[in-house]
C-alpha cells in the first residue's frame, strides 16, 4: 500500500496510464519481484517505468538494458539524471523485469544488442527524467503556493530562489505522486549539460572489485541443484544409448535426465555434476553433420565464390569495366568460425512451479527467452519471470535466437522437479556452436592508367545468421541477409562500378551474431583489398583512401584524425611499420592505425593502435574510450589467434590453451581520440572491432611485403625463408 | 571434514578432498567473488591466495588448502581501501567485471613482492589472467597507480 495516497501501486500506475498524454513514456510499471510492498513503501514516486524516487532521497533507475561490460548501468542513468537534475551520488541501478514497457525503442522486444542502447534510448530516457523533474517542481510549487516557472531543480532539490526555499526530491516524493504528468516536456539545451559529455565513473565498479557483483553463475536459491550436460560430439547428434550407472554412483549426484540438448547430470554442486557428466557412457547417433570438416568447407566455399551470387549491390557495369581496365587485381580472403568465449560460461537457474517459473540468468534477449521458456514450461509468458543478472560478457552469444541456454535449463528443471542451475563448462562453450560464421570472399578490381579504381567486385560466401530466425522476414530480402553483406555492400569509396554478391550455403554448424557481426569479416576484407589496390597503384594507402573518400566528410574526419595522431608517414624504429583502416558500422565511423613488427620466425607483435571514432554526441567519453580499447583487443584476438575448426564433424578446440585469447603481454598501447560531434549518438560497443584486423594486416604488408589474406595471421606464412 | 581458514574465518567442510578449492569457496562457503572461467588454470579468473601465494583455485584440491590461510577477493579489504581497489576505481578498469577478482588477486601478490614493477614485471605477473573485454591497458595503469599510492602511503 502506498500510505500517502491510499492507492495500491498498481492502481496508481493504471491511473497514470489513463492520464498519459503525448509522451512516449509508458506509465505501466509491473510489480517487481524480490522486494515486498513493505520494502518499497518508502519509495513513493514512480512517474514512469524507469524511475523511482524514495522519501529517503534515493533515486532508483530501472535499466532495461543488460550490463555486459559496455557501461549501460552508467550511461542509461546519466541520460535520466541529466534531465531529472538528480544528485548523481544518490543514483542506484536496478535491472528491469520483462515487460513491454522495457522493449527496445526500435526493435520492439526487450533486448540488448546491435550497439544501440544509447542510440535508441537517447530520447526516451531524457524525456523520462524531464517528466519526473516537472512533476517534482509542480509539487514544490504547490507546496509553496508559487508559480512552477519560478522554481528550478538542481542536484536532487527543487529550489525557489526568490524566497530562498528548497525541498529535496525525497521530501517531495509523496506530493509529486499526486501531480498530473505533463503533456509535453522540454529538454535541456545541450550547452547546459552537467553529466552528458563528461567523463563519469562507472556505477558498477565498486561491486566488481570486492566480490559482491552478482553474475548469473553466482545466484543461489534454497533447494537448488546444479546440472552439467553431456552435449553431442557432433552438431545435431542424438543420444541413443545411455549408461548412467557410474554417473549415478558419484557421491552428490541426484539424477540423470535426458533433454533435447543432451544428457544432464544433476547434483548437489558443480563438481559432482561434472564428475558425473564425465562418467556417462553414451552412444550417439551422429547424423548428417558427422562428415563436416573445415577443409571440405573451404573447398566448397572457394568453388562457390567463383560463381555469381545474389546481388546485394550493383552500380554501373563492373564486369565490363573490370575486363577492360588497365590493371586488374584479384584476391581471395578467408576467415574462420569464431566462438564468443565470454569469461563467464553460459548458465541459467530455473525455479519451475506448476503456475509460474522464475529464471535467473545473464541474457541479452529477455522477450525471446521468456516466450521460449513459457512454451517449454507449458505456461503463459506472463507467468515467467526473468531476473537479468550482470553478464560476464555477452558479445552476442547471450542473445540466442532459440534461447538455447534458457530452454535446456527449463527442460532440466521440469524433468527433475526442483530448482536447477545449468552450468556450461568452458569446453561446452568452445565446442557448443553458435559461432561467428566462416567466410570466404573473392574480390577483383580494375584500375585505370592513373591508378584510380574504376571497378570493384566482391563475392561473399558464408552462412546466413538470420535465416530461420524471427528476424528473417525483416532482414533477409531477395536472398540477401543484410548482416552477411554489411560493411561490404555500403562500400564508401568513389568507385563508379561496383558489384557485391552473396552465397549463403546451408551448413549444419549453428551460427550467431558475434561482436560486430558481418563487419567482423567485411572490415578486414574490404580494407585489406583496398590496401592492395593502393600498393598496386603505387600510392600511399592513407592518401589513396583520402582521395576516394573526398565526398564522405565523417569518414575523412576519423581517417585524418587517426593518421595525424599516429604521425602517419614519420619514420618508425626497429622494423615497425604502420597500417591504416577505416570502417563504418553501427552508425559510427572508426579509423585505426596499427604499428606492428614481424620477427624472423614470423611472430607478429602489435605495438600500438591509434583509434579515432565519430559516434555522434558522446554521453560518457570514458566509456567510449573503454569500448574502443576493448573492441581493439577483441579484434586483435580474432586477427592473431582465433580459429574454430572441424574434423569429422567435431570441433577441434576446447579451452583457452587451443582457443587462445590475447593476454597482457601481447596487448598494444592504445590511444583513442573522439571526433567532437552534435549528431545523434551512435554505437560504440562493436565499432571498435572491424578496423583493427585490416590495420594490422596492412602494417604487416608494409613491414614484410607479405599480404595476409587469411585469418588468423599465421607465423608460418610470414617466417623469413 | 576439512578445516579451512578463509579470510580469517574458520570453516569446516564435508567434501571429497579432491574437490577443487574454487567450488568449495563458491558453493560450500558461499563466497562467489572467485570465478570459474576455464577449469584448467588457463584464465586466472579463480585466483586466490594460499599463505600469500597466488594460486588457481580451479585446479587446486581443497585438501591442499587445509591448515593454510586462504584469502579471496572478499578478504582483500573490508571497505575498498586496498590500493589496488582504489586504483581500479580511479582508472575505471572493469567492463563486464567477471575476471577482475582474479586480476586484482594476481596484482596484489605482484605489488607485495615488487613495490615498483616495470611494464615487463607487470606482463610477467599478469599474463596468466585473461580479460575478454580487453581491459589490459587500464589494468596496467591501475597497477602503476596502486604502486604509487602504496609508496605515498595514500591508501593502506
Amino acid at each position: 500500500m502506498n500510505i500517502a495516497t491510499g492507492m495500491r501501486r498498481r492502481d496508481f500506475f493504471k491511473a497514470g496510464a489513463a492520464l498519459g498524454g503525448g509522451l512516449l513514456i509508458s506509465f505501466y510499471l509491473p510489480e517487481l519481484s524480490g522486494t515486498s510492498e513493505t520494502d518499497r513503501a518508502k519509495e513513493t514516486f514512480a512517474p514512469n517505468a524507469f524511475i523511482r524516487i524514495g522519501t529517503d532521497d534515493s533515486v532508483t533507475i530501472i535499466v532495461n538494458k543488460a550490463e555486459m561490460g559496455q557501461g549501460v548501468y552508467t550511461s542509461m542513468p546519466m541520460l535520466i539524471a541529466e534531465e531529472l537534475e538528480a544528485d548523481w551520488s544518490r543514483i542506484r541501478v536496478e535491472s528491469a523485469p520483462v515487460d513491454p514497457a522495457y522493449n527496445h525503442a526500435v526493435f520492439g522486444i526487450q533486448m540488448t544488442g546491435g550497439s544501440t542502447s544509447v542510440n535508441s534510448e537517447w530520447e526516451r530516457l531524457r524525456k523520462a527524467g524531464a517528466m519526473a523533474r516537472m512533476m517534482l517542481i509542480a509539487a514544490a510549487a504547490q507546496t509553496w503556493n508559487v508559480n512552477a516557472q519560478s522554481c528550478r531543480a538542481e542536484s536532487g532539490y527543487v529550489i525557489h530562489a526568490a524566497s530562498n526555499r528548497r525541498l529535496s526530491f525525497g521530501a517531495l516524493a509523496d506530493s509529486a505522486v499526486k501531480m498530473e504528468p505533463p503533456k509535453e516536456v522540454v529538454l535541456k539545451d545541450p550547452k547546459d549539460y552537467k553529466l552528458i559529455g563528461k567523463p563519469t565513473h562507472r556505477l558498477d565498479t565498486p561491486s566488481k572489485i570486492n566480490g559482491t557483483a552478482q553474475f548469473g553463475l553466482d545466484v543461489r536459491i534454497p533447494g537448488m541443484l546444479t546440472a552439467v550436460l553431456a552435449r553431442p560430439p557432433v552438431f545435431g547428434a542424438k543420444a541413443v544409448r545411455i549408461n548412467d550407472e557410474k554417473a549415478k554412483s558419484v557421491p552428490g549426484v541426484a539424477a540423470v535426465v535426458s533433454v533435447r540438448a543432451g544428457v544432464a547430470v544433476v547434483a548437489s554442486g558443480f563438481w559432482p555434476a561434472k564428475l558425473g557428466r564425465d562418467a556417462l557412457d553414451i552412444v550417439w547417433e551422429e547424423g548428417p553433420n558427422a562428415t563436416l570438416s573445415t577443409a571440405s568447407l573451404r573447398e566448397q566455399y572457394a568453388n562457390l565464390a567463383k560463381t555469381p551470387g545474389a546481388v546485394a549491390r550493383k552500380d554501373g557495369d563492373p564486369t565490363q569495366t573490370l575486363a577492360s581496365a588497365a590493371k586488374q587485381v584479384t584476391a581471395e580472403y578467408e576467415v574462420p568460425y569464431l566462438a564468443h568465449a565470454m569469461m563467464e560460461p553460459l548458465n541459467c537457474l530455473v525455479d519451475l512451479r506448476s503456475d509460474r517459473c522464475e529464471i535467473w540468468t545473464g541474457t541479452q534477449f529477455q522477450t525471446v527467452d521468456r516466450a521460449a521458456a513459457a512454451a517449454v514450461a507449458g505456461l503463459k509468458p506472463e507467468q515467467v519471470q526473468i531476473h537479468t543478472t550482470l553478464l560476464g560478457g555477452g558479445f552476442g552469444r547471450r542473445a540466442n535466437p532459440v534461447s538455447d541456454f534458457v530452454v535446456e535449463a527449463v527442460e532440466v528443471a521440469k524433468a527433475v522437479g526442483a530448482p536447477v542451475k545449468v552450468i556450461w563448462t568452458r569446453e561446452d562453450d568452445i565446442r557448443g556452436g553458435w559461432y561467428r560464421p566462416m567466410w570466404y570472399d573473392r574480390l577483383a578490381a580494375g584500375l585505370d592508367a592513373a591508378g584510380n579504381p574504376v571497378a570493384w567486385t566482391h563475392t561473399i560466401v558464408g552462412q546466413s545468421i538470420l535465416a530461420g530466425t524471427m528476424f528473417e522476414s525483416v532482414m533477409v530480402k531477395n536472398g540477401i541477409d543484410g548482416s552477411s553483406v554489411e560493411g561490404a555492400a555500403e562500400l564508401p569509396y568513389a568507385i563508379p562500378n561496383v558489384l557485391v554478391d552473396l552465397h549463403s550455403p546451408k551448413v549444419g554448424v549453428p551460427v550467431q551474431w558475434w561482436r560486430s557481426v558481418g563487419h567482423s569479416h567485411t572490415g578486414f576484407v574490404v580494407e585489406s583489398f583496398l590496401d592492395e589496390l593502393a600498393h598496386t597503384a603505387g600510392k600511399d594507402p592513407y592518401e589513396f583512401r583520402r582521395a576516394l573518400l573526398a565526398h564522405q566528410p565523417r569518414y575523412l574526419g576519423v581517417l585524418e584524425l587517426a593518421a595525424s595522431k599516429a604521425k602517419w608517414g614519420a619514420p618508425l624504429p626497429g622494423g615497425r611499420a604502420r597500417g591504416i583502416a577505416v570502417h563504418f558500422s553501427f552508425d559510427s565511423y572508426v579509423a585505426q592505425v596499427a604499428e606492428a613488427s614481424v620477427a624472423d620466425d614470423g611472430t607478429v607483435r602489435v605495438h600500438r593502435v591509434v583509434c579515432a571514432v565519430d559516434c555522434g554526441r558522446v554521453v560518457n567519453p570514458d566509456t567510449v574510450v573503454a569500448q574502443m580499447e576493448g573492441g581493439i583487443i577483441f579484434g586483435l584476438t580474432a586477427a592473431l589467434k582465433g580459429e574454430i575448426t572441424l574434423e569429422r564433424g567435431r570441433v577441434q578446440q576446447r579451452n583457452f590453451h587451443d582457443y587462445p585469447m590475447l593476454r597482457m603481454n601481447e596487448a598494444p598501447d592504445i590511444e583513442v581520440y573522439i571526433v567532437p560531434s552534435t549528431e545523434h549518438p551512435t554505437g560504440v560497443g562493436e565499432p571498435g572491432v572491424p578496423a583493427v584486423a585490416p590495420a594490422v594486416a596492412n602494417a604487416i604488408f608494409a613491414a614484410t611485403g607479405k599480404r595476409v589474406r587469411r585469418l588468423p595471421v599465421r607465423a608460418s606464412d610470414l617466417r623469413k625463408a | 571434514m576439512i578445516a579451512l581458514n578463509v579470510n580469517r574465518r574458520q570453516y569446516s567442510v564435508d567434501v571429497d578432498p579432491a574437490t577443487p578449492l574454487l567450488w568449495v569457496i563458491r558453493e560450500n562457503i558461499g563466497l562467489a567473488g572467485t570465478k570459474y572461467g576455464c577449469g584448467m588454470a588457463q584464465c586466472g579468473a579463480c585466483t586466490v591466495h594460499i599463505d600469500g601465494e597466488a594460486v588457481r583455485s580451479c585446479v587446486t584440491p581443497v585438501s591442499r588448502a587445509a591448515g593454510k590461510i586462504v584469502t579471496t577477493i572478499e578478504g582483500l579489504s573490508a571497505d575498498l581501501s586496498h590500493p589496488l581497489q582504489q586504483a581500479w576505481i580511479a582508472e575505471d578498469v572493469p567492463q563486464c567485471g567477471y575476471c577482475q577478482s582474479g586480476q586484482i588477486m594476481s596484482a596484489a601478490v605482484l605489488l607485495r613482492e615488487n613495490s615498483k614493477p616495470t611494464d615487463s614485471d607487470i606482463d610477467d605477473a599478469m599474463s596468466g589472467n585473461i580479460c575478454r573485454c580487453g581491459t589490459y591497458p587500464r589494468i596496467r595503469r591501475a597497477i602503476r597507480r596502486a604502486a604509487q599510492l602504496m609508496a605515498s602511503g595514500g591508501a593502506k
